[in-house]
């Protein structure tokens, strides 16, 4: 697939927008779920990840056509999320971090084997409170655990789409699980 | 209190990042421990609910909104077609949108005397003479002067801000022109420009 983007990009540098659309085939579900999963809300995640679209056609001239493609969207991506979600939110909750996420000593006494809920109202509704418990993470940590669980990407890819050093990714990521941990353990 | 190092293990082993030796480790405490055995299950339980949330479809029409929304590329190609078809006021356009800004410091800074180079011109104050009974072949282009033409020129005659004198015995095979207002000046511009306009396009046969 590697191969057919990157032959779609050159005709894309081109001018030529059909190619365009054949890489926005490829990429639209996996862009929409990250922005959908980032801001909670279906109309922002469609504006955002067409916005994503346009900022890589608009800017496609400064791909790095030795680069994955996916790393430079997801990046854009990323980053329009970001931005959206640093407005939307009061000042007070940007650096705050997840109660707890540090320490690591509060240990449940509830028994927690219980398996995965069967039913398709169950699966919807657990569905729900994790989309809900995602949205509370902080955004840095969000961010890392989307990338990482939603678009099942590596530690690496993620230390690159984020510019970020792999300590810091992985820091982040413990910290989005433990938080999750703590929301779902009674679910 | 179980030590910190622990619960990073549990972390490196979620990340498929731990090692065979860790692991021990990690199990043989696990086994020892109820409290981390119960906070591994939940983090174990946490990573499989992340994972269980469906894959999401983008909306329909999806693709077809973002082209709508790209910038008018077609309109660029549109435009080289237009351009072909319509070299002339193309070349107008282009030349209106590149040209003006410099183009009146052009038409100042242009005041010095030039003629085209053509062996038997003779050049007298600022006035070009072709000769009684000589042939001036090639275009002649006097700039900030004036021609006088006696003789015959085989060829376009273009006097650029100043004035042209044909005698009644001199002859001029090509077209004349006198450019002297600033409009004329960029008439010329046009009419030249669109000619190599004619010329490159013409010269590109059309693909597709
Ligand atoms: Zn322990």
């Amino acid at each position: 697939m590697d191969a057919i983007v990157k032959k779609r990009i050159k005709q894309v540098i081109k001018g030529d927008q059909d190619a365009f659309g054949e890489i926005v085939e490829i990429y639209k579900n996996s862009i929409y779920q990250l922005c959908f999963r980032m801001l909670g809300n279906r109309h922002e995640a469609e504006d955002m990840a067409q916005e994503a679209f346009i900022r890589a056609y608009v800017n496609i001239k400064s791909f790095n056509q030795d680069l994955k493609f996916s790393t430079w969207l997801f990046r854009i991506a990323t980053n329009l999320c970001i931005d959206r979600m640093r407005k939307k939110k009061p000042d007070y909750y940007l650096d705050a971090e997840v109660a707890g996420a540090e320490g690591l000593t509060m240990y449940s006494q509830i028994p927690s084997n219980t398996p995965l809920p069967e039913s398709e109202l169950e699966s919807l509704q657990l569905q729900e409170a994790v989309q809900k418990e995602i949205l509370k993470l902080p955004d840095k940590y969000r961010t890392a655990i989307v990338l990482k669980y939603m678009e099942e990407l590596s530690l690496n890819e993620i230390s690159e789409i984020l510019d970020l050093p792999l300590g810091t990714v992985k820091t982040r990521i413990h910290r989005g699980r433990e938080a999750l941990r703590q929301q779902l353990r009674y679910v | 209190m179980c030590p910190e190092q622990i619960i990073e293990l549990m972390h490196e082993y979620l990340d498929d990042e731990i090692t065979p030796e860790q692991e021990q480790v990690l199990r043989e405490h696990l086994l020892s421990c109820k409290e981390c055995e119960s906070l591994f299950n939940e983090l174990k339980k946490t990573v499989a609910f992340v994972k269980s949330i469906s894959t999401m479809q983008a909306p329909d029409n999806f693709t077809a909104n973002v082209l709508s929304r790209l910038p008018k590329e077609k309109r660029r190609i549109w435009m080289q077609r237009w351009m072909k078809n319509h070299p002339l006021l193309a070349a107008a356009s282009l030349f209106f949108i590149l040209m003006m800004g410099s183009l009146f410091s052009t038409w100042n800074q242009d005041k010095d005397f030039s003629v085209s180079k053509q062996k038997n011109l003779v050049v007298r104050n600022n006035t070009v003479i072709v000769p009684k009974g000589e042939t001036v072949k090639g275009d002649v282009i006097v700039r900030n002067g004036n021609l006088d033409i006696e003789g015959e020129v085989q060829g376009d005659v273009t006097v650029i801000n100043g004035e042209k004198y044909l005698a009644s015995a001199g002859h001029v095979t090509g077209q004349i022109d006198e450019v002297n207002e600033v409009f004329d000046w960029i008439w010329y511009h046009i009419k030249k420009t669109s000619q190599d306009v004619v010329q490159i396009f013409g010269d590109q046969p059309e693909t597709k």
